[in-house]
């Protein structure tokens, strides 16, 4: 595209709004409001537990997928850009696994110093 | 308008001239960028798991709480104040910060959802309450870290008999040293990101109302700085769900 650089006169062109696009932004948007509100209740109505922390995890993935994929646009964009964003993640999860087990670890030896 | 011939012309995608992705460049690199940053979060947050697990959970009921050395503290103990009274109301701050932050985010992408139909009024328009949404945010922010350095008037008695109220980074009231070491860490570290994204924002809200934009032909740069942004909710999302709720 090329944009003819008179300073006196910028005349980009100026679309109308598309109200179906406008509708799925703020969709969107209360999508991700309802599943915040919902992890609000349920922190306070379900006691504390694998169960209430896999359901925050869940929603919380969900959200993810809403705002990297709606609002971050990368739903749309290209299969390799998509990929090349969402492998290396993996690696994160490794780091999870991981630490988490070692933070078990140092807990059952400093319970057995402590005895 | 090459993209047609991007398509039909594979062997050629990589040989540069073209975007094999489909972005520009400036995109492309903020995608990266926006990686790395995930993975320097993702350090912070997981150490929080990491220094978590090493220590006792609070096994008794929610009721009968109080802080202690000796386990790590229920968040929605210690996140209990909203402005202008004493009641407490546990999370109900941290939820309404959220709420800003996603409402920040949608006048995000209504701004560059304007720039994509080249609209100026708009952008402008999007642009100045995403920064307003950023400021509330970081003011509340302010707010909470205030409560939270400042503490209860009862306070609680450390081993050595001193009365500790509030918090910083060598003791607190609330819970094990590392509890508001890593609140400071991860809230600041993330605070820090807004703060930096406002004044972008502020760069590219001003870029758009004396044109340069215009002259240039798109508004490239707001979507640019939208990925940012998003990212900054999208990370918040993870601390509301692993530092406040969890």
């Amino acid at each position: 595209m090329s944009h003819a650089h008179h300073d006196s006169a910028p005349s980009l062109h100026v679309h109308p709004k598309d109200p179906a696009k406008i509708r799925k932004v703020w969709m969107t948007a209360g999508i991700l409001a309802f599943l915040t509100a919902i992890e609000f209740v349920c922190a306070f109505k379900l006691d504390r537990g694998p169960f209430l922390t896999s359901i925050f995890v869940f929603l919380t993935f969900v959200k993810t997928f809403y705002i990297v994929g709606e609002f971050m646009h990368l739903k749309y964009e290209r299969k390799m850009l998509i990929w090349s964003i969402v492998l290396p993640v993996m690696f994160i999860i490794w780091l999870i696994l991981a630490l988490l087990m070692e933070g078990g670890y140092i807990f059952v030896e400093r319970a057995s110093v402590n005895i | 308008m090459a993209t047609a011939a991007i398509d039909n012309n594979d062997k050629n995608l990589w040989a540069g001239g073209v975007e094999p992705m489909k972005v520009s460049y400036g995109k492309l690199m903020m995608w990266f960028f926006l990686l790395s940053d995930a993975l320097s979060f993702s350090g912070l947050l997981i150490t929080y798991g990491l220094i978590r697990f090493s220590h006792h959970a609070y096994s008794g009921l929610v009721g009968d709480f109080i802080f202690s050395d000796q386990y790590w503290p229920l968040p929605e103990k210690v996140f209990t104040h909203i402005p202008f009274t004493h009641t407490p109301f546990p999370l109900v701050f941290v939820g309404i910060m959220t709420f800003i932050l996603i409402m920040s985010s949608v006048t995000m992408v209504l701004a560059v959802e304007a720039g994509h139909r080249n609209d100026k009024q708009d952008v402008q328009k999007w642009m100045l309450w995403t920064i307003l949404g950023g400021m509330a945010f970081i003011g509340c922010q302010a707010w909470e870290w205030t409560i939270f350095i400042i503490g209860s008037e009862e306070g609680r008695m450390l081993y050595d008999g001193s009365i500790m109220h509030g918090a910083n980074l060598k003791a607190n009231e609330y819970g094990p040293v590392p509890f508001a070491d890593l609140f400071f860490f991860i809230t600041g570290f993330h605070g820090t990101h807004v703060t930096s994204g406002i004044i972008i924002n502020i760069f590219v809200f001003y870029n758009t109302a004396v044109g340069t934009y215009e002259k240039v032909g798109h508004y490239e740069m707001v979507e640019k700085v939208g990925l940012y942004w998003h990212f900054v909710d999208l990370v918040w999302v993870f601390v509301f769900t692993f530092f406040y709720l969890v």
